[in-house]
């Protein structure tokens, strides 16, 4: 299967001129732009403090733009953004106090969802991230992977139009890494949703894109853009494969550019 | 395996430990007084002080009630309102700012000197109440503001993002993320309203209506009834006793699923 997703050009939504300066006075992101095509898998990849954490919390609402702006190509996305949008942390940001299952119920919670339907649901975001067996332990008892399971079960729960990504597996060790990596492919083409995803590794944003936006830092701006025209799904060969060494060294390259460019810290 | 041994060993010797240490000042206790022949208005026999409590129980037993009665309400209302406060103090700074300064200078100022003033104008019951109130209604507020304030930021934008309103998230994020600060402020609440009511109850005890087991330890004074001044002070430490394990028992029960405070055992 070859993704449709890379030839649908119709955008979801666009940074156009986005600038971030913090009360602080500093000056996380000026002149970004960024579109985001629907179904597509878009990794923003960048040195430590180049802004791509600043510019997913705005695509997010979770913080306001100091200049530019987030276009939607429907306005009624951003305007129901509560069930629109899926944000999974770095940390799997879980309620310690309850179980797997309200965990996972929270959003369809917090919208008023009648419980019987909010439960099949819930269920079901389960069921897709294999931990069906576990809604009854406490976040305590799993492991991180586990967590972080959890903490996509409950961004998906909603079936947002579009998935955001801030670093989710940095944390973890690289078996669960790739296992998650696979998983997270898997129902990406499932669900057929739009991902934007943070990450620093090369690796990886190689591995699940369709799209890369390399930034560079001091102010945090999109630097290049690298099409990832590799056919999906992608497997344990194409992680071996030349065609990816070859991927990660243009992207290697585009990055070692960017952080040229963003002046050394 | 070793590791369980060696952990089962320390727990009994835990407990081991201090009730040795406890039997050895005891012995030695009536044995001097025994061999001194201290009398009894000086220096009272533990096996004497037990007795006393048996002999007196109908009159200690109803003190012990009557302070434990004052103690109880005193501490449902610092629970309450303590916590009302830090609740009321987390939606609206203006509040907060309005109040604070003066929750602080009830706490700084000591009971026993406020106690007086509080009798000249208050019943005696309830100044003693109050007393063991304004003792206690501190570490209450203050703990639950701490943990009112604790919360996961991540999860405050979680609930953002979501658009959750404002007391979905006070119910749903920040009265969880805070019960185990406002469960250690309530195991410092129940000490310290003992405490209030035991020195509301001493301040009134020269105006003599009382019958708390305070006012019985100023009433065995003044009779030099020392026997039973140790006996009811024996009683006072057993119930502060009862109040802090029972305290410690609710906190682990709350806790116990979630909470690094109450978690044992390996991980």
């Amino acid at each position: 299967m070859s993704s449709a997703a890379t030839n649908s050009a119709t955008s979801l939504a666009a940074l156009r001129g986005v600038e971030k300066t913090f009360p602080n006075g500093t000056q996380a992101l000026a002149g970004l732009d960024l579109e985001v095509r629907t179904g597509e898998f878009l990794s923003l990849l960048g040195p430590s403090g180049c802004g791509k954490s600043t510019a997913l919390r705005i695509v997010a609402g979770l913080t306001e733009p100091t200049q530019g702006a987030v276009e939607w190509a429907a306005p009624a996305a951003r305007a129901q953004s509560g069930s629109r949008i899926g944000f999974v942390f770095q940390e799997p940001t879980l309620m310690p106090w309850t179980d797997v299952f309200n965990n996972v119920r929270l959003p369809l919670k917090l919208a008023g969802t009648p419980a019987d339907k909010a439960a099949a649901r819930v269920e079901a975001a389960l069921e897709r991230v294999g931990l069906q067996n576990f809604r009854d332990n406490y976040p305590r008892e799993l492991s991180g992977g586990m967590r972080m399971r959890v903490s996509i079960a409950r961004a998906l729960v909603t079936e947002p139009a579009l998935l955001l990504m801030d670093e989710p597996f940095a944390a973890l060790d690289e078996i669960t890494r790739f296992k998650l990596n696979d998983d997270l492919l898997a129902m990406w083409q499932a669900l057929r949703t739009t991902v934007v995803f943070v990450t620093h590794s090369v690796f990886e944003s190689v591995y699940l894109s369709n799209r890369i936006a390399v930034m560079a830092a001091r102010p945090g701006r999109v630097f290049a853009e690298l099409a990832i025209d590799a056919p999906y799904p992608r497997d344990a060969n194409f992680r071996t494969s030349a065609e990816y060494a070859a991927f990660c060294r243009r992207t290697s390259e585009a990055l070692a550019r960017a952080m040229a460019a963003g002046g050394e810290p | 395996m070793k590791s369980l041994v060696i952990r089962s060993r320390e727990r009994a010797l835990r407990v081991a430990l201090p009730v040795i240490v406890l039997a050895l000042g005891l012995a030695i206790w009536e044995a001097a007084v025994r061999i001194e022949a201290i009398p009894p208005y000086v220096l009272p026999a533990p096996g004497l002080v037990l007795r006393t409590l048996v002999a007196d129980w109908s009159v200690l037993s109803q003190s012990l009630l009557e302070t434990l009665k004052t103690t109880v309400e005193g501490f449902l209302l610092a629970a309450i309102g303590g916590f009302g406060l830090a609740v009321l103090f987390n939606q609206s700074r203006f509040v907060e700012y309005s109040l604070y300064p003066y929750a602080v200078i009830l706490q700084v100022t000591p009971v026993i000197a406020i106690a007086p003033l509080l009798l000249v104008y208050l019943q005696q019951p309830t100044a003693v109440l109050v007393c063991a109130w304004i003792v206690a209604f501190f570490p209450v507020l203050a703990n639950t503001a701490l943990g009112l304030n604790s919360v996961d930021r991540n999860l405050v934008d979680l609930f953002s993002l979501y658009g959750a309103s404002r007391i979905q998230v006070t119910w749903n994020l920040k009265l969880p993320s805070a019960l185990p600060y406002l469960l250690g402020g309530l195991r410092i609440a129940g000490g310290l309203s003992l405490v209030g009511a035991v020195a509301a109850e001493i301040a009134a005890g020269s105006a003599g209506a009382g019958s708390g087991l305070a006012f019985r330890i100023m009433e065995s004074e003044y009779r030099l009834n020392i026997p039973r001044m140790f006996a009811a002070l024996l009683l006072l430490s057993v119930a502060g006793i009862a109040i802090f394990y029972l305290l410690a028992f609710v906190n682990y029960m709350a806790l116990r699923r979630w909470h690094e405070s109450a978690l044992e055992g390996e991980r």
